[in-house]
């Protein structure tokens, strides 16, 4: 029985390892051919600087160092229940990390260029500190699990821990001014957009979390306890909602701007794909049905948290393309009660469409990932483990 | 015995010595010919180079200056999506909302005296030069295009193809950004800008902002300017009358 469950579990990993090889494979080829080609094969223009890969690049990185949270609500905040979550928490922080780093790196003009970015640093950009914050994540991280899974060092988790946590605040705060700090764009330019993209990170991270701690309970065909569930789909449906607050707030006190409002209606009425993006994808499949799935007893049935994970990144992704893409498409205020015409499409509401190149370089990002976790968990012990005598003295289990 | 030791250490000497002039001497020839060209003085910070446009001479549908600019710095490639196109300078015909006002005018980079592209460059390739004039170090602009989102005015070009045309003194390349130089090639030599020269209305007026003898001075405490986006306080290079 065993024999025939270690070899189907085999046949497993190294059909999903082949699985994530190809999709990286395929990914570096597009990022290769856009290398040689130019941008001029993908659909980024002169006012569309960023487009599909970085949607897919920014999820990764916001997820990343979200996904690390159900690390410090135990190491930090002293949760036992995900006090073993920890490592798994860890693995998932560095490998989406270095999925998202890679598509951002291999969108650059000039990729080859990538020594020329670590060893000029200008302290005045946003990117700059990125450079160090997204490095320093890694090796904080390396230290925090090294620490979790090597017994000898487990007195300084806690310390190790605490840094990571508060490096991964710093790091999703430097994500969202990468925008905040954009003073001349309309959809761009506020500080509020720094604690937002961090909030993103927690509902994200969580919803990723929680579909691979599925996948790999299902793989093991172990059974995740319902209380222990129940608790995570909770913390789960309060970040959803918290998203859902500072989206309004930021949506709420850009119509109050009458300088704004020309903006806010090309997102949310006149906008074509990105009010669609915005009401459909993002409040009603990204916000509203997974919080129906999480809270109304009525409509839940087996593996209905997983489908509410699998609806909240869905809705990330639709949130992104409308924040990165429509941010872009709607034309650069430049003279201020003024209608504009030029041959570079001044007063244009731009469109784009996202050529096959590009979006499998994004692919390749998730590629990466997916990769380096199947790998991981497969070569160290990172399978979360409920010690439930544990979780029952410390009152985890009983709620 | 010691005869012979002697002349292998001669030769061993020698020997290194020969290695070592074959080593240095065309890194010592090398530094000879930068130094042969070497430009006899940087850019000055008592300069601050600068331009006023006269809208109300400006013609509409005339773009002898975007044709100037483009044939002196080489941007004559051929782009099947021109939104994929690099334009250094272009006309903008703007149409007051309430008035129907209209106007035309040249748009460029206005270089900024706080300009949001140098701020946001990760590597420090966008640069503001001792006079004013802004620029980007094709040698360390790794293409991220930051830059291009922090711009208020639009005023930047990503390359998406390879280029074959380039103009021998204007560096332009696959997969960096430029932008307007103020025809710095031109003005390092004493020369105006192409498009300043090429303007058949002479609404274009160069010259050097902090000298109150120049011509663009004295024209500027005459005339009301404005400063496109003025509320963000970029404190810029390039002033508009007439609008």
């Amino acid at each position: 029985m065993k024999n025939t469950f270690s070899r189907v579990e085999e046949t497993l990993f190294y059909g999903l390892t082949a699985l994530g090889g190809l999709v990286t494979a395929i990914g570096l080829g597009a990022a290769l051919y856009m290398e040689h080609s130019g941008h001029v094969v993908t659909g980024m223009n002169n006012q569309i600087v960023w487009g599909l890969p970085h949607v897919f690049a920014i999820f990764l990185i916001v997820a990343a160092s979200g996904v690390l949270n159900v690390a410090s609500i135990g190491s930090v905040f002293g949760k036992v229940v995900y006090k073993s979550r920890a490592p798994l928490s860890g693995l998932l922080c560095i490998a989406m990390l270095a999925g998202g780093l890679a598509v951002i790196m291999l969108d650059l003009g000039r990729a080859d260029r990538l020594i020329v970015a670590m060893t000029h640093f200008n302290p005045t950009s946003v990117f700059g500190w990125n450079v160090i914050l997204y490095p320093g994540m890694f090796g904080i991280v390396a230290v925090y699990m090294w620490t979790l899974m090597e017994r000898r060092m487990n007195p300084y988790a806690k310390p190790a821990g605490f840094a990571a946590f508060v490096w991964r605040l710093l790091l999703t705060t430097g994500t969202g001014s990468i925008f905040g700090f954009l003073v001349a764009r309309q959809a761009y330019n506020s500080a509020l957009l720094a604690p937002m993209f961090i909030i993103m990170s927690f509902a994200w991270g969580l919803a990723v979390f929680m579909l691979v701690q599925r996948a790999m309970f299902s793989w093991n065909g172990i059974e995740l306890h319902p209380a222990i569930r129940s608790r995570m789909k909770n913390l789960l449906g309060i970040f959803v909602a918290a998203v859902f607050y500072f989206v309004a707030v930021y949506h709420l006190t850009n119509l109050y701007f009458a300088k704004q409002v020309a903006f806010e209606r090309f997102i949310l009425a006149d906008g074509g794909i990105f009010p669609a993006l915005f009401w459909g994808g993002w409040l009603v499949v990204g916000t509203i049905l997974p919080l129906a799935l999480l809270y109304i007893p009525s409509l839940q049935f087996r593996g209905s948290v997983m489908v509410a994970s699998l609806l909240v990144i869905v809705g990330a992704f639709c949130q992104l393309y409308v924040f990165i893409i429509g941010g872009q498409a709607f034309p650069l205020e430049i003279f201020p009660g003024m209608s504009a015409t030029s041959s570079f499409f001044d007063g244009k509401v731009d469109t784009y469409s996202p050529a096959l190149p590009e979006f499998l370089l994004g692919l390749g990002g998730i590629g990466i990932a997916f990769t380096m976790t199947t790998i991981g968990v497969r070569v160290l012990r990172f399978l979360p483990q409920d010690d439930l005598g544990k979780l029952e003295a410390a009152g985890n289990i009983t709620d | 015995m010691s005869q012979s030791n002697n002349n292998r250490r001669g030769f061993m000497a020698a020997a290194a010595a020969g290695a070592g002039f074959v080593v240095i001497a065309p890194g010592i020839r090398l530094i000879e010919l930068a130094g042969a060209n070497a430009p006899s003085k940087g850019a000055s910070d008592k300069v601050r180079w600068g331009m006023l446009v006269d809208t109300t001479k400006c013609a509409p549908g005339c773009d002898a200056c975007v044709g100037a600019c483009n044939k002196e710095n080489g941007i004559v490639e051929q782009v099947a999506d021109p939104r994929q196109g690099a334009q250094w300078i272009r006309k903008i015909d703007l149409v007051d909302a309430k008035t129907g006002k209209q106007h035309s005018l040249p748009m460029m980079c206005q270089h900024c005296a706080h300009p949001p592209c140098v701020d946001v460059c990760p590597t420090g390739a966008s640069f503001k030069r001792a006079d004013g004039i802004v620029l980007v170090d094709r040698h360390i602009c790794i293409g991220c295009r930051y830059c291009m989102m922090a711009c208020p005015y639009k005023a930047r070009s990503f390359v998406h193809q390879p280029l074959t045309t380039q103009a021998p003194e204007v560096p332009r390349g696959l997969g960096c950004v430029e932008a307007c130089t103020l025809c710095v090639h031109r003005v390092d030599k004493g020369q105006q800008p192409a498009c300043t020269e090429a303007c058949p209305q002479g609404a274009m007026l160069f010259g050097d902002l902090n000298d109150p003898a120049s011509d663009i001075s004295k024209r500027l405490k005459e005339v009301a300017s404005t400063q496109v986006r003025a509320d963000l306080k970029l404190d810029v290079g390039v002033r508009y009358h007439g609008i």
